[in-house]
C-alpha cells in the first residue's frame, strides 16, 4: 500500500503497525514522536494503531540544538 | 561555602535549581561529547531541537546522550509562527520531554531576530496548556511584560543576535528588563565569552543560556567549565553587592602619612 511519510510517497506492506514500522523497522527509539494525518500519535497507540493506505506520517526526533 | 551560597536556589517551574546556567546541545563536533560538556558546566538544564527525521541522512537521537536527572528544553526552532511553535511544542512533550519549552519564533534569517508579537501568542497558548515556558524574546518591557502576564515561567531575552559570540549588546535594555520584570531573566543567545556571562550574572540576571561560544570553541570542554565559574562568579558578586563607581580615585590606603606628618 502506499502512503506518504514526511512528505514523499512511500511503499509498505499491508497491516503493519506503527510500532511495528518505527521501532522495528526503522530502529528509531521511543523518543521519536509521530503526527498521523495531523494529529499527533501517542507512544501508547504505536502498538494498536495499524498502517492505513493514503496515511500521512510525519516523524520527529530531537537533534543538538541551542 | 556561605549560607548565602547554600540558600541560592534558582526556582523555576515548580524546580529548584542549583546550575544557572543553561547550555545548548547544537554545534557540536559530536553527540559523543555532550553529555562530557553537559558535566563540565554542571548545567541541569539542556536544550535541544526537533526536526523531521531525515531518512537519507539519518542522525542519533540527541536524547539517547542526556542523563535522567537533566531537565530537557526542547526549542521550537524553525518555526515562523505562533501556531508552529505550538505545534512543536506539542510534539515535544508528546515525545515524553516533559513540560519545558524555549518559544523560538525567528522570520528574519539573517539576524535571526525573535518576533515577540508571535512569542506572546504562542506563550499564551502553552501556559494554558500546562507547559513551562521559556520564551526567547528581543529585549523590551512592553513584550516582557505581556510574557508575564501570559503566563511565562522565565524571559530569555537576546543578549546578541544568536550564534554570534558578540556578547552583551542588548545590555541597557536587558538591566531595564532585571529592574521591572519580578519573573527570571536569563540571557540567552549572543553570548561569547565568559566575561560577558559573568557581567549579565553581576547584573542581576537570573542565569544565562549558552550554546556557540562553548561549541564552537578549540577546547569546547575547558570553555564549558570556564562558563561554570564565570556564571558562579558573577552570581556572587551580584549577592555580594557591588560598591558604587566614582569619577576620581578614593585612597585605599591610610591617608596618613608615612614618613611626614598628615
Amino acid at each position: 500500500m502506499k502512503l506518504f511519510v514526511n512528505g514523499e510517497p512511500v511503499e509498505l506492506e499491508n497491516g503493519l503497525t506503527i510500532l511495528q514500522w518505527i521501532q522495528e523497522g526503522k530502529g528509531l527509539s521511543a523518543t521519536a514522536v509521530v503526527e498521523r494525518n495531523g494529529e499527533i500519535l501517542n507512544k501508547g497507540r504505536w502498538p494498536e494503531t495499524v498502517l492505513q493506505e493514503g496515511d500521512r506520517l510525519e516523524v520527529f526526533q530531537f537533534l543538538g540544538g541551542g | 561555602m556561605s549560607t548565602t551560597q547554600t540558600e541560592d536556589v534558582f526556582l523555576i517551574g515548580g524546580k529548584a535549581l542549583t546550575s544557572r546556567l543553561l547550555v545548548g546541545t547544537g554545534k557540536f563536533s559530536s553527540h559523543e561529547i555532550v553529555p562530557k560538556v553537559i558535566e563540565e558546566s554542571g548545567s541541569q538544564v539542556v536544550t535541544m531541537a526537533l526536526r523531521r527525521v531525515d531518512w537519507k541522512n539519518p542522525q542519533e537521537n540527541i536524547l539517547n546522550y542526556l542523563s535522567k536527572e537533566t531537565v530537557l528544553l526542547p526549542n521550537t526552532s524553525g518555526a515562523r509562527t505562533a501556531e508552529e511553535a505550538v505545534r512543536i511544542a506539542r510534539l515535544a512533550r508528546a515525545a515524553g520531554c516533559g513540560d519545558w519549552v524555549k518559544i523560538e519564533v525567528v522570520q528574519d534569517q539573517r539576524y535571526l531576530l525573535p518576533d515577540n508579537y508571535e512569542t506572546v501568542k504562542a506563550t499564551e497558548i502553552l501556559a494554558k496548556e500546562g507547559f513551562v515556558v521559556l520564551p526567547y524574546m528581543s529585549p523590551d518591557l512592553g513584550t516582557a511584560r505581556r510574557l508575564a502576564d501570559a503566563g511565562a515561567a522565565a524571559v530569555m531575552p537576546l543578549g546578541a543576535p544568536i550564534g554570534s559570540n558578540r556578547g552583551l549588546k542588548t545590555r541597557e535594555l536587558v538591566r531595564i528588563l532585571i529592574e521591572e520584570i519580578s519573573l527570571p531573566i536569563i540571557v540567552d543567545a549572543g553570548i561569547g565569552r565568559p566575561s560577558e556571562a559573568a557581567e549579565a550574572m553581576e547584573m542581576g540576571a537570573a542565569a544565562v543560556l549558552v550554546n556557540t561560544a562553548i561549541a564552537t570553541a578549540a577546547d569546547p570542554l575547558q570553555m564549558a567549565r570556564a562558563f561554570r565559574l564565570a556564571v558562579e562568579a558573577g552570581r556572587l558578586a551580584y549577592l555580594s553587592g557591588p560598591g558604587a563607581r566614582r569619577e576620581q580615585a578614593e585612597a585605599s590606603s591610610p591617608l596618613t602619612g608615612f614618613l611626614r606628618e598628615g
